[in-house]
């Protein structure tokens, strides 16, 4: 078994601790975001929410915390987006070149970028969850210790999932691209519908039917879905919309996933495997 | 008789329409330093990314240490090792990082990693260096390290792809040392150059390209004897009309005008045949306006085989490099 991967993940690793303002922008922009966007919206949408019936019984969340999953997922998509464009700095600097020229197979570049993203993913997905506690992001309530617990490790499980495959898809991409402009555009553009056809920050069911159709087949979907079910359970009211996740409708969220990451792995093998340096 | 380390026939390489390389054929032997000369856009780089698998074998066969690089490039890249020709560091590495990172990827065990590490900072001198990022080595140091990087995994052969490019004198001088310590100690060097005087100074074989074909081939003694005993450089008050009274002399071998004057290379001793040239242009009623006698260089080997300086034929060439290096 070869472990050169772990060497293309510790230099990754190295760069993102020694780069101090990246580390920090980075774990401090989605706190802001939820801290922002979330108390902004919130005071709406609870308006609208609190005026719509709910039957008694009814486990209702707040528009914070249904807005804390998704945070969650956009953060987790953004940094695993951007993530392969290092990639493209190293093709242009001319640092893959000694890559290339090694006896390490190129799938272990492709891997260890893809590990370390999902490093920088989990450390941004449990900043924004205590940071989301404190300020009133109401996960895990009424689980006991050890539920607490799994649910932290389904939730993180879900991001890993969901960040691998857009790290490879983000690999794919850059190792193609020749400028960082022309890849900024590429990723923006694939950024927007993702972002915006899914569960993320509202309810779908409202969707017109195209997009609808869309946001079931959307990874960022799938991702919100199975974070929402272990954070806040699988059955629950918010901004007056009724969800129940079923263990059946997380496991084919994960597999949906693990769908996604193994074909975008593909991808990025096929792009590798083409791919000139000179 | 050493066994041939590099053996390459009939080598064609594409860029689109362009044929940057056309039909090369040599040969390196074991231990050997063996340079490939040319001025930029010449086809040097294509060759040599060719030989060190980055560049997709396309047509010619080529086996470097008894790999085929089409077939085994794994194996090929096991037994070189190569210092690029621009800088490919990790700026925000250290010099020991740098080290580290390398022989990890080329699987070496942990110890003799560590230890290979610290053998190869001492032998380009970095001790001093070790925890610096290489974003603050000046120039020379940045070429130490990335010939210790490439020495580092005990290739049987480095290559050197303008090793000295935008480097000072003492820098030059000292990375020479290195690399000829590195021969001594086994290592076959392949390097390319268009600094003729450091290729004179230190190659075993020469071979020369531009236009992507092999143009003259040789030891440097054996490419400069060829050319004629001396070279006579003469600025005068009408080349032109010098240039046509020279040409007809029977020990002159061959006569070219550049900007400067005239450069004759001549076939017997210069010091006597030089008084015989000047008495009779100023008998045409030719004033001479300098003069200069002197053995002949690899550049002028050069300039008699393509009929251009190295240093001109850079700048032509540049809009090939830069098709090439867009596709």
């Amino acid at each position: 078994m070869a472990f050169e991967f772990l060497t293309v993940y510790w230099r990754d690793m190295l760069r993102f601790f020694r780069f101090r303002a990246l580390l920090v922008s980075s774990l401090v922009q989605p706190a802001l975001w939820l801290a922002l966007y979330g108390a902004a919206m919130s005071s709406n949408f609870n308006r609208f929410a609190s005026a719509l019936p709910l039957p008694p019984e009814a486990v209702s969340v707040s528009y914070l915390t249904f807005l804390g999953a998704g945070v969650i997922a956009l953060t987790a998509l953004f940094t695993s987006l951007f993530g392969g464009i290092s990639l493209l700095f190293d093709k242009n600097w001319g640092l893959l070149r000694e890559v290339f020229a090694s006896p390490m197979p190129r799938t272990h570049i492709i891997i260890g970028i893809g590990l370390s993203g999902v490093t920088k993913s989990l450390l941004q997905v449990l900043v924004i969850m205590g940071f989301g506690l404190l300020i009133g992001v109401r996960f895990f309530s009424g689980y006991a210790p050890l539920q607490t617990g799994l649910a932290v490790v389904g939730i993180l499980a879900f991001v890993g999932i969901f960040s691998l495959g857009f790290l490879f898809l983000s690999s794919a991409i850059s190792m193609s691209m020749d400028t960082p402009e022309g890849l900024q555009g590429v990723i923006t553009l694939l950024t927007l519908p993702i972002f915006f056809a899914s569960n993320a920050l509202y309810p779908i069911d409202a969707f017109p039917g195209p997009v609808k159709i869309i946001s079931a087949y959307n990874p960022l979907t799938h991702l919100v879905n199975g974070v929402r079910y272990f954070a806040i359970g699988s059955d629950f009211y918010a901004i007056g919309y009724h969800y129940v996740y079923t263990t059946g409708d997380v496991m084919r969220s994960m597999l949906a996933l693990a769908i996604f990451a193994a074909l975008m792995f593909l991808a990025a093998r096929w792009v590798f495997k083409r791919a000139v340096v000179t | 008789m050493a066994e041939n380390i590099i053996q390459v026939e009939h080598l064609e390489h594409w860029y689109g329409d362009f044929k940057a390389v056309d039909d090369v054929c040599f040969s390196v032997k074991e231990g050997e330093i063996y340079s490939f000369l040319g001025p930029n856009g010449a086809g040097k780089s294509t060759v040599i990314n060719v030989l060190i698998s980055l560049l997709p074998l396309q047509r010619g066969s080529v086996k470097v240490a008894g790999y085929d690089v089409a077939a085994q490039p794994e194996e090929v890249r096991k037994a070189i090792g190569v210092v690029f020709q621009d800088e490919t560091l990790d700026r925000d590495l250290t010099v020991w990082e740098t080290l580290e990172f390398h022989g990890r990827i080329y699987s070496l065990p942990r110890e003799e990693r560590r230890r290979l590490i610290e053998e190869m900072i001492a032998l380009v001198e970095l001790e001093e260096k070790r925890d610096v990022r290489t974003r603050h080595l000046s120039g020379g140091m940045k070429r130490r390290l990335e010939i210790a990087r490439g020495l580092m995994t005990r290739p049987r052969i480095l290559f050197l792809d303008e090793p000295t490019i935008g480097l000072d004198t003492q820098t030059r001088i000292r990375l020479w040392e290195y690399i000829k310590k590195v021969n001594q100690a086994g290592t076959t060097i392949f390097l390319t150059t268009h600094y003729m005087d450091e290729a004179d100074q230190v190659s075993n074989w020469i071979d020369i390209i531009d236009h992507g074909k092999i143009i003259a081939s040789g030891n440097p003694l054996k490419l400069k004897d060829e050319l004629g005993r001396d070279m006579i450089y003469l600025e005068t008050s009408d080349d032109e009309a010098a240039l046509q009274m020279v040409r007809s002399l029977e020990v002159v071998k061959d006569v070219r005008r550049d900007s400067k004057g005239l450069r004759i290379t001549i076939t017997t001793d210069g010091t006597r045949c030089l008084p015989v040239i000047m008495e009779m242009l100023k008998d045409q009623g030719l004033s001479i306006a300098g003069v200069n006698l002197k053995k002949p260089t690899l550049d002028d080997v050069f300039v008699y085989h393509t009929g251009r300086n190295i240093r001109n034929a850079a700048g032509e060439k540049l809009s090939a490099r830069a098709f090439a290096r867009r596709h």
